[in-house]
């Protein structure tokens, strides 16, 4: 499979594939037969899933299960690698985000993601919240002022930062510094958040402001987490999929997920009887 | 369904045994004492009843043991799926082994009230009521160990004999209480006696209810092909 877009296909309605799992809430992200490699290597095998709207899925699985590749194939950024490519689809309201017609900048606007390690701009708070904005939408001084205000109080950082927009981003801690990513994606105004290990480079107080923060803009948003530490799955998903070698093995309620898996491999990673 | 894998923490396996011994440990001495209890009664052994009264604190302690290190499990180990299940029905059978203790103790108390009693028909009842209790005890307890959900199934099928017993022996002692007003006492006692192992085989069927979820994760009642009761 050497040419990606002939591999791309445009999701069709009521087109299930017999390794398809759903859930009852309304779609988000309708993934379906997705395969990802990055070059001769099968990183993702076949997986179809219907992410819920406006709550948490938690993407769990040991190193190299791919759920990191996930994210990064949601919102396409493996294209900028040469021998990384996709088939199957991935569709947000209904329309296929694989399919290289699919505006990038458009994606990305729906779709923010937060990575492990806090990535702040060298510039300033404000302008680190105020970049993206500036991009996408022409506001004037106040309307953007407005905007930063907003995002950084839904990120639960303007109190800290409110006296020190001017202040240069590094300046702040690495629990301050994630939420600031976490509201400059926010201040997009996105459809759905990907948090890549959001808390895996933090202590726990930063942590439990980053989950609090999470269940206050779960119903707002779709947020997927990846995530290794399976109580903080437990603590903010709704929905958990596990993942094993490329291969979706189990998506379900968390609440099922974490007290009567289905599938035995989920059972022995859930239960630490790996390997 | 035996959990075969062993955790690659071998110390959690190490906890989850440990719990596991204490519960069969509690059961043990449950199961012991309604058979000592009713072997006193029967051979109106006085010292005999007096240690099984004494032996009910071995079994508070376990119990209070059992908790401490289920919650210890709990905080340090955080156990999800079966293994979580596993910690709260080991805790929640050690408060039941814990009652079913008293009722042996409470069996055994009331030997030196029955001492100078003469032949009463349903003492030659009880004792084979107690064994089937017992033994349900001691099934039902071997059904957690073994995570075996049907064994758990079986134990609760045996709950019927238990009651068809409690019926039969209350309307025997019914009877004597109506022939003659001196055996009120005394039938009151076997009364509450024939109740006590009546509510053993009801604490038994319990158990065997939290076995059964703790190996499928799925509740006793809801079981496919499950006959109506």
């Amino acid at each position: 499979m050497n040419d990606t877009a002939t591999a791309l296909r445009i999701a069709v309605p009521g087109n299930s594939g017999p390794s398809e799992i759903r859930t009852k809430m309304p779609t988000a992200i309708d993934i379906r037969d997705l395969d990802f490699y990055y070059g001769k290597s099968h990183a993702l095998k076949d997986v179809s899933m219907a992410v819920p709207a406006n709550g948490v899925t938690a993407i769990i699985g040991p190193s190299g299960c791919g759920k990191s590749t996930l994210l990064r194939t949601i919102n396409r950024i493996y294209e900028i690698y040469p021998d990384q490519y996709a088939a199957g689809s991935i569709a947000i309201d209904g329309r296929n985000v694989l399919d290289r017609r699919y505006p990038l900048s458009e994606l990305r606007r729906r779709v923010g993601m937060v990575f492990q390690k806090p990535t702040p701009f060298p510039s300033t708070i404000r302008s680190n919240v105020a970049f993206a904005l500036s991009y996408y939408e022409r506001l004037s001084k106040s309307e953007l002022d407005a905007r930063v205000e907003d995002a950084l109080r839904q990120a639960a950082l303007w109190d800290e930062v409110k006296d020190k927009l001017s202040d240069s981003a590094l300046s702040l801690s690495g629990g301050q510094q994630q939420r600031l990513c976490i509201a400059r994606t926010l201040a997009v105004r996105p459809e759905i958040i990907l948090l890549d290990e959001p808390t895996s480079a933090l202590d726990p107080i930063s942590t439990a402001k980053i989950e609090e923060l999470i269940h206050e803009l779960r119903e707002r948003f779709t947020i997927v987490i990846v995530t290794h530490n399976m109580q903080q799955a437990a603590r903010v998903s709704q929905e958990t999929a596990f993942f094993h070698l490329g291969e979706l093995i189990e998506f379900g309620s968390t609440s099922d997920i974490f007290t009567n898996p289905r599938e035995q491999r989920t059972k022995d990673y859930i239960t630490g009887r790996f390997g | 369904m035996q959990q075969t894998r062993e955790h690659t923490l071998k110390a959690f396996d190490e906890d989850l045994d440990r719990l596991r011994a204490l519960i069969s440990e509690m059961g043990g001495l449950a199961e012991h004492s309604i058979g000592e209890a009713m072997r006193c009664l029967v051979e109106r052994d006085l010292e005999g009843a007096q240690r099984v009264i004494a032996d009910d604190k071995k079994l508070d302690i376990l119990e209070v043991e059992t908790e401490r290190k289920a919650v210890q499990l709990i905080a340090l180990r955080a156990p999800m799926a079966s293994d979580l299940r596993d910690v709260v029905a080991a805790l929640k059978i050690s408060g039941v082994v814990e009652r079913i203790g008293d009722y042996a103790k409470n069996i055994a108390k009331r030997v030196p009230l029955l001492e100078n009693v003469g032949k009463i028909e349903p003492l030659s009842l009880l004792p084979e009521m107690a064994r089937i209790s017992a033994s349900m005890v001691h099934d039902v307890l071997d059904a957690f160990i073994e995570r075996d959900a049907q064994a758990a199934v079986r134990v609760c099928e045996r709950d019927d004999a238990v009651d068809d017993f409690y019926d039969s022996i209350f309307r025997t002692l019914l009877t004597h209480m109506m022939e003659n007003p001196h055996n009120i006492g005394p039938s009151a006692h076997l009364l509450f006696i024939a109740k006590n192992l009546e509510r053993v085989g009801d604490h038994a069927t319990n158990i065997a209810e939290m076995v059964y979820y703790a190996a499928t994760g799925e509740h006793m009642a809801d079981r496919p092909g499950k006959s109506p009761r």
